[in-house]
């Protein structure tokens, strides 16, 4: 198996350049021989052009930053929403059986909902200003936190639970004392996969649901066919996406450590 | 306590929020009569055969290249810079380029489930090759093995528990993109439902709409699970 062999790193860089070289080739010979029109495809100079002008233009009544700063805020909303719900309700649902089966069957018919399928509630509950948004973002990030939380409160060993009893701990203390610090590991790895599907059902819900933003900004791009505004778009939110990840996993090796000490 | 926030007290008016009786009507008239150009196992139908002939086509040449990837290092330099570019794309952002490209037809969708399903089987074959431990690649080797038998015997049952894992996440990210998509524009499927039943503020409609995208979705992942089941003996 001698292709498995590490590479060394003269044919590393000469293996890795020849495929970005081949995809932005390619994309240039599909532009220039014409074989689909620029106006579907316009060739990668002009994305990046456009995407810098629109940082400074505005296209649809705002900059592609102000877009960015109101799909952000939705997101930031939608994902703090499930945080402050998900993680106290996954730790009620480990210490006390009756919140468990309460809550369980109620939770498991909804999970199956894919989140942009509340788009339509969203919409007629509260609008497609802030509110609508922030529904479906909301259920997109929370059965991850609720999970996470729960699977690690549950996982903590029960002596503790025992002896923070017998030293006469309240239900609350048990939570906030116990619980809490204990399963933080497993709630911040939650926190990334629920920041990622909040970030998407977020792009999912502009696209049909809002008057500002990311999304709104590419269906505008989409229904004028400029397809170098469309691609702006997906740049912006691959970049804030990749931006969220990123944070979110200092945060995870922070919160590994954290267990150690 | 549905009924009893709806029907009997009216906590909740039915303009937003429908009773179940409400609903049920709704189901019927779907159901019956039709409802947004389909009744309900047309729209059923549209969705599902567009997921899965999506799926399948998407997935196997996602772990086609996730094993080609796996098993040659120049492969995997070469793919991987475009890969990890195109990675953080939602799958939902190439909505409107899907239809910029190819109007609001069935080609769309099928480019929007493409990319949906692609990249998780890719990662998860990938890793899955990754995963096979040096000692087992090189009993292999000692034992004199062809490459053919390598791959069958070796590579593929040694990935194949992640391979699985990357087909459920392909499975939910592609139905999750084509309802997004039929919300945006379409004639028919699931999400034209929700979509027409949005436009009439119809909540009873809209709910039906909901639960059978939960059914269907629901469903398909089981089949699935018994698939894992049969492919995996080993593993259950």
């Amino acid at each position: 198996m001698a292709d498995q062999e590490r590479l060394n790193q003269g044919e590393f860089i000469l293996w890795t350049g020849l495929g970005i070289t081949s995809f932005v080739g390619f994309w240039y010979i599909f532009v220039l021989l014409g074989v689909v029109p620029k106006q579907f495809l316009p060739p990668p100079h002009e994305v990046v052009v456009r995407f810098v002008h629109l940082l400074q233009e505005p296209f649809s009544g705002y900059t592609l930053l102000a877009h960015i700063a109101s799909s952000f805020q939705r997101f930031l909303y939608g994902f703090l929403l499930a945080v402050v719900i998900g993680v106290p309700l996954g730790l009620l649902m480990a210490l006390s059986k009756y919140a468990n089966q309460l809550f369980t069957p109620f939770f498991e018919s909804i999970r199956f909902v894919a989140p942009i399928a509340w788009v339509p509630f969203a919409a007629l509950w509260f609008g497609t200003g802030i509110g609508g948004p922030i529904l479906v973002i909301f259920m997109g990030a929370f059965p991850p936190v609720l999970i996470n939380t729960y699977r690690g409160a549950i996982h903590v060993d029960r002596k503790y639970l025992e002896a923070a009893r017998m030293l006469g701990a309240g239900k609350l203390r048990l939570m906030t004392e116990v619980l809490f610090p204990a399963s933080i590991p497993s709630i911040v790895a939650g926190l990334r996969i629920s920041a990622g599907l909040g970030w998407q059902s977020l792009v999912g819900a502009e696209l049909i649901v809002a008057s500002s933003g990311v999304g709104y900004m590419m269906v505008k791009g989409q229904a004028s066919i400029q397809t170098d505004i469309v691609m702006s778009g997906m740049i912006a939110i691959g970049l804030i996406g990749l931006l969220i990840d990123v944070l979110l996993r200092q945060a995870e090796k922070l919160a590994v450590h954290y267990k150690e000490v | 306590m549905w009924f009893g926030l709806t029907e009997w007290t009216g906590a909740i008016s039915s303009a937003r929020f429908p009773s179940p009786t409400e609903a049920w009507n709704s189901f019927k008239i779907i159901a019956l009569q039709g409802y947004g150009n389909g009744k309900l196992y047309q729209h059923v139908l549209q969705s599902v055969i567009l997921v899965t002939s999506g799926f399948l086509v998407s997935s196997s040449l996602g772990i086609l290249l996730g094993i080609l990837m796996g098993a040659n290092k120049k492969i995997e330099a070469f793919v991987n810079p475009i890969f990890l570019t195109l990675r953080p794309i939602p799958p939902l952002a190439w909505i409107p380029l899907a239809i910029v490209w190819l109007g609001l037809g069935n080609s769309a969708k099928i480019m929007v489930i493409f990319v949906a399903a692609f990249v998780p089987s890719v990662i998860n074959t990938y890793t899955g090759v990754r995963s096979i431990e040096v000692p087992q690649r090189e009993a292999a080797a000692m034992l004199g093995i062809s490459r053919y038998a390598y791959y069958r015997e070796v590579l593929i049952p040694g990935a194949l528990p992640l391979i699985f894992t990357g087909l459920r996440l392909s499975l939910q990210a592609s139905w999750t993109t084509l309802v997004a998509a039929e919300l945006v524009g379409a004639t028919l499927g699931l999400g034209s439902i929700l979509n027409q039943a949005a436009q009439d503020i119809n909540p009873a409609m809209i709910l039906v709409g909901m639960i059978s995208v939960a059914l269907s979705g629901w469903l398909m992942t089981q089949i699935l699970a018994k698939a894992e089941r049969y492919a995996i003996p080993w593993r259950a």
